[in-house]
């Protein structure tokens, strides 16, 4: 007999929400779990905190020009100012320009008030990759990244109708090169495979099915001069186009002139007029929010039933993220603690765990500079925000049978350590500036520091996803206590401290064991799931 | 006499065993690579193979030019054909020659020491590149998943305890190494990935030893078990990675500015400094030349070019170093990507998603020369036209395993699953060890799942180890499809025993799986007819 995983679905959520409970929803639609937010959500019901989590997020002020210095200005745009509506000058400028714009991005995750839309834009660019390596124009990364922004939460079948018309996707995948005397079939093929239809076992179109969604999509090309994708009906296959079996045989039949443009709509309407589309990003959204691994039992009580609300609700997305996020499956014990954190998820949760305070946005120079730092931690571990791999996105959310397992390896894990440790210990300093864990700050926000016992209970409540045992929990508490068998030891040396907080031995005393103990917490395993 | 030794005193002697094997004269198999996976020992080998990645899909009719195929080639694609003129000539044949970039490979080639295969590819090509990548790494058919690599499969039959009781004096280093962070699927065994992912040899950051709890049975518990794991790896072989890059102290020169000249530079110094690792993966990419594949009224030049001199010049680079230190014997090289690109070219100097493409395997042991045909290309050629393949690159994993591994058809089997035609690749000179080596031919690792007869056919016996808690003992079939679950109880410490009956399963290789706590461990067993 074939087990399960588990059997629970997507009927609503009744059983308690409590900590435990926010936390494992928090560290799953947010970045971290920022002490604030779980103070603000607690007593709260699950309806409502997840009421607010899909809440969109204001829009926000496009990003600047930092990068003005000794060997180099901007001629066209000025120092703070924003360089999105500036135009193209050269590769060094572009350069600069879309550094900026990976580092304000990163600094949206790290300032995300409380709506999931920050988590929906990673899970949209991974989605719908680019790579700003291919594209080679800031200004239009950043109006594909202003879509996603503006879709996170809202109508998917119409973002993909935006995405097929976006400036920088036509660039990326030669949609703007797919003319009727040649034929680029590279986007129809993604269209399908990668962000529609995908290759799920019920997926059956046909290598002509690409090739005739390549036709529907030729005459499509990009003005450069106002970044905008127009369609040239010069350049439209107007033969009929046939679909196979797996689109009911669809025809599409020709239309000429400007109207051969609205082919695509019709061709859009067969897709998601398929089974298979919403069951394939219904299962990518699991990936994503939940864990890897779909068996039977999982795609007939939670991927089908969402589908069905993805199907029923015309494609939006929140009623499906929102059936999700308060299922039963959602809450099950065993969904909690296995999602291993992506290297953004872990950098920007490290610092939204700890409350790193970075330069304020006025601070620009200074701001980028930390922000771009934190982009790059996450870079070398193989995930660069605006340049996956390819455009399949990150292996980690496709590839079988490691998914989320390829994010750790032994180059990387010791360099997730390393950031950690530098974060709590000497922290990273630039141009003057420096971000790290301020050991005292954080602490000083937990209900009650000078009970050693609740202070370890408290910080792994908020830090872990699973529990551990009273033996780690004794483990890590006589870090605090140096060994000493008595509590008081460490509930006077933080008394003592607050009492006299310019004392520096006083301060010393308590960093020194605050610091190793932090270090441990975020060198243990656990503390790279989420 | 302990069973082992006994089975190895057998085996030299060329003892028949029919009890054993159920049939099978076990004098056939000798002292064979069987004998060796039996007895769990790795095959006497210091032989070293490199896997250059292209990635993205590359074109190997600019790479490898069929000369005598030009007019037909230069009317398929006019605007990106290499000017016939420029194209590289190879000693001894006039048929095919090389991008005018790929001087390093070109003089390679003359010196003996590069083979061309032809038109590589499998039946019924994929053109999705993720899927296309999978067929390529796991050595599945066009439709079947596989959830192992094949070097990975190679890798758990020569060590088949891996990772438990590893590393030991036998094997004091990493099975295979991807220079990178992320670790490639083709190095996925049946329980955990037999590689290990560097990006600078001197840069291992000590983790924390210390107190730990028992990971739950749970996905959480499952992720737990994975990751402490990699921890404790890099570890274990942090130190032996170092010392090998210290022991190197002076290399050839490198290109610069060329990835995969940095990777291969790592590479050498590893494999110069001692470490008896056996695979190693690099890659290079993209060569997902839709557009501007070349510069135009210069086609020799452009994306692909550079791509293509990259490759070439870090490959002879690499080779030049190996020889300088010594050991270029011990290496051989091989490139491969995940297809090549349409015959016929598109309007934006580009290339579509192909099929098959040519492959290079390179090294001082290697039987040089054009091996297959040209690719014959039509007078007219349509859009959709494709190169067929020559070779199936089963063919050549498998030829490369049991010429330079010395691996023997009963395990190649087991790697390959099924049964690939044989390509000469290496000099019938070459021996399994190439070089004076201190690699013994003893057990290597710890081993807490065995079964008893195997190769099997009626049932077989399969004894464990417990650590006391909670066991867990599946069966997978070789596409990890759950066969059984013989145990899932609490098991008291010690050994245990249980038996796996054949209820009409296919013949092949079957994978025990023994969970116990936070220990796992993978026992190969072979099901015979």
């Amino acid at each position: 007999m074939t087990t399960f995983r588990t059997l629970s679905g997507t009927a609503t959520y009744a059983g308690i929400f409590g900590n435990s409970e926010l936390v494992h929803l928090l560290k799953r639609s947010l970045f971290g779990v920022k002490q604030a937010d779980l103070l603000a959500f607690q007593g709260k019901s699950l309806i409502t905190v997840v009421d607010t989590l899909l809440t969109p997020a204001a829009t926000p002020a496009p990003p600047v020009n930092n990068y003005n210095d000794s060997n180099y200005t901007d001629a066209n745009v000025a120092a703070g100012q924003t360089w999105v509506n500036a135009p193209y000058t050269d590769g060094a400028t572009d350069s600069r320009r879309t550094t900026s714009l990976k580092a304000w991005w990163l600094g949206r995750m790290l300032n995300q008030q409380q709506s999931i839309e920050e988590k929906m834009v990673l899970f949209l660019h991974n989605h719908f990759s680019t790579q700003t390596a291919t594209i080679g124009d800031a200004r239009y990364e950043y109006k594909h990244n202003a879509l996603l922004r503006q879709y996170a939460l809202g109508n998917f079948k119409q973002l993909v109708k935006q995405i097929t018309l976006d400036p920088a996707m036509l660039r990326y995948l030669n949609g703007y090169q797919n003319v009727k005397t040649s034929p680029n079939e590279n986007y129809g093929r993604e269209l399908q495979e990668l962000f529609t239809i995908g290759k799920g076992p019920n997926s059956k179109y046909t290598e002509d099915d690409v090739k005739t969604v390549a036709k529907v999509l030729t005459g499509y090309n990009v003005n450069a001069a106002t970044i905008s994708s127009a369609f040239d009906a010069t350049r439209h296959d107007t033969t009929n186009k046939q679909f196979s079996a797996f689109y009911g045989n669809k025809l599409i039949t020709s239309k000429v002139n400007a109207a051969g443009a609205t082919e695509l709509d019709d061709m859009l309407d067969m897709i998601f007029a398929t089974n298979e589309c919403a069951l394939y990003i219904c299962r990518r959204l699991y990936r994503f929010f939940v864990y890897y691994i779909i068996d039977d039992a999982t795609e007939a009580n939670v991927i089908a039933p969402l589908a069905t609300i993805f199907r029923n609700n015309n494609y939006e997305i929140k009623p499906v993220l929102k059936a999700l996020l308060t299922s039963d499956h959602f809450f099950d014990r065993l969904n909690s603690g296995c999602m291993i954190k992506s290297p953004i998820d872990f950098h920007v949760g490290v610092c939204r765990d700890f409350g790193i305070v970075f330069p304020a946005d006025t601070d620009y120079v200074n701001a980028y500079y930390m922000w771009d730092y934190i982009r790059t931690q996450s870079a070398i571990i193989a995930q660069n925000i605006g340049d996956p791999p390819n455009v399949s996105g990150w292996a980690a959310y496709y590839q079988e049978p490691e998914y989320h397992e390829l994010w750790i390896n032994t180059d990387t894990l010791p360099k997730r350590n390393q950031f950690t440790d530098t974060m709590v210990a000497n922290g990273y300093t630039r141009n003057g500036k420096k971000i790290g864990i301020d050991v005292i700050a954080y602490t000083s926000t937990l209900p009650n520091p000078a009970d050693p016992n609740a202070l370890v209970s408290d910080v792994l409540a908020q830090l872990y996803a699973v529990t551990v045992s009273q033996q780690v929990k004794d483990f890590l508490k006589a870090i605090l206590l140096s060994s000493q068998l008595s509590d008081h030891y460490w509930s006077d040396a933080w008394n003592a401290y607050k009492s006299l907080p310019t004392d520096a031995i006083n301060k010393g005393t308590v960093i020194m064991r605050l610091t190793a103990f932090y270090k441990y917490i975020m060198d243990l395993s656990e503390y790279q799931l989420s | 006499m302990r069973r082992r030794d006994f089975l190895r005193a057998a085996g030299t002697a060329g003892v028949m065993m029919p009890a054993l094997v159920n049939g099978y004269a076990f004098k056939a198999f000798g002292a064979s690579p069987l004998m060796s996976a039996l007895t769990a020992a790795p095959t006497e080998t210091d032989h070293v193979l490199v896997i250059i990645q292209m990635t993205g899909g590359n074109d190997g009719l600019n790479m490898v030019i069929p000369i005598d195929q030009y007019a037909n080639l230069a009317n398929a694609r006019a605007n990106i054909i290499i000017p016939q003129n420029k194209i590289l000539a190879l000693d001894g044949t006039s048929m095919t020659g090389l991008h005018p970039a790929m001087t390093g490979l070109q003089s390679l080639y003359n010196d003996g020491k590069l083979k061309v295969v032809q038109s590589v590819g499998y039946p019924q090509p994929n053109f999705s590149h993720f899927r296309a990548t999978d067929i390529w790494l796991t050595g599945a058919d066009s439709n079947v998943v596989l959830n192992t690599g094949w070097a990975g499969r190679y890798l758990s039959q020569e060590y088949t305890n891996y990772p438990i009781g590893y590393p030991n004096t036998i094997m004091p280093d990493p099975l295979a190494i991807q220079i990178g962070s992320t670790v490639s699927p083709a190095m996925q065994g049946p329980s955990v990935n037999m590689g290990l992912a560097i990006s600078d040899p001197n840069n291992f950051y000590n983790l924390i030893n210390g107190i730990q709890d028992t990971a739950p049975n749970t996905p959480a518990g499952k992720e737990l078990t994975y990751i402490r794991q990699v921890s404790q790896q890099t570890q274990e072989y942090g130190a032996v990675i170092k010392a090998a890059a210290a022991k190197v102290t002076k290399q050839a020169t490198y290109p610069t500015n060329n990835t995969l000249a940095d990777q291969l530079k790592i590479v050498a110094r590893l494999i110069a400094g001692g470490l008896k690792t056996r695979v190693y993966m690099v890659s290079i990419g993209s060569f997902d030349t839709h557009a501007a594949q070349v510069n135009n009224g210069a086609t020799e030049t452009g994306t692909h070019a550079n791509l293509l001199q990259k490759t070439s010049d870090a490959v002879k680079a690499f080779m030049d170093d190996m020889k300088g230190l010594g050991t270029s014997k011990r290496v051989m090289g091989m490139t491969f990507s995940e297809f090549g690109r349409r015959i016929k070219s598109n309007a934006s100097a580009g290339t579509d998603h192909g099929a098959a493409a040519p492959m290079f395997l390179f090294g001082d042991y290697i039987q040089s020369g054009v091996l297959g045909t040209s690719p014959a290309i039509g007078t007219t050629v349509g859009v959709n036209d494709n190169i067929p393949m020559q070779y199936d690159f089963r063919s050549v994993y498998a030829s490369v395993l049991k010429e330079w591994f010395c691996v023997s058809p009963d395990i190649l089997n087991n790697v390959m699953l099924n049964n690939f035609q044989e390509l000469p690749v290496i000099k019938d000179t070459a021996p399994c060890v190439s070089t004076n080596s201190d690699i013994l031919n003893a057990q290597a690792g710890k081993n807490l799942i065995n079964n008893y007869p195997n190769p099997f056919n009626g049932s077989t016996t399969i004894n464990f180890e417990s650590q006391g808690g909670h066991a867990l003992i599946q069966v997978f079939d070789s596409q990890g499809h759950l066969v059984r679950t013989l145990i899932d109880a609490v098991q008291e410490k010690g050994s245990h025993k249980v038996t796996f009956e054949n209820q009409g399963y296919v013949p092949g290789p079957y994978y025990a799986r023994l969970q116990n706590g936070s220990l796992q461990q993978v026992r190969t067993m072979m099901l015979v007819r």
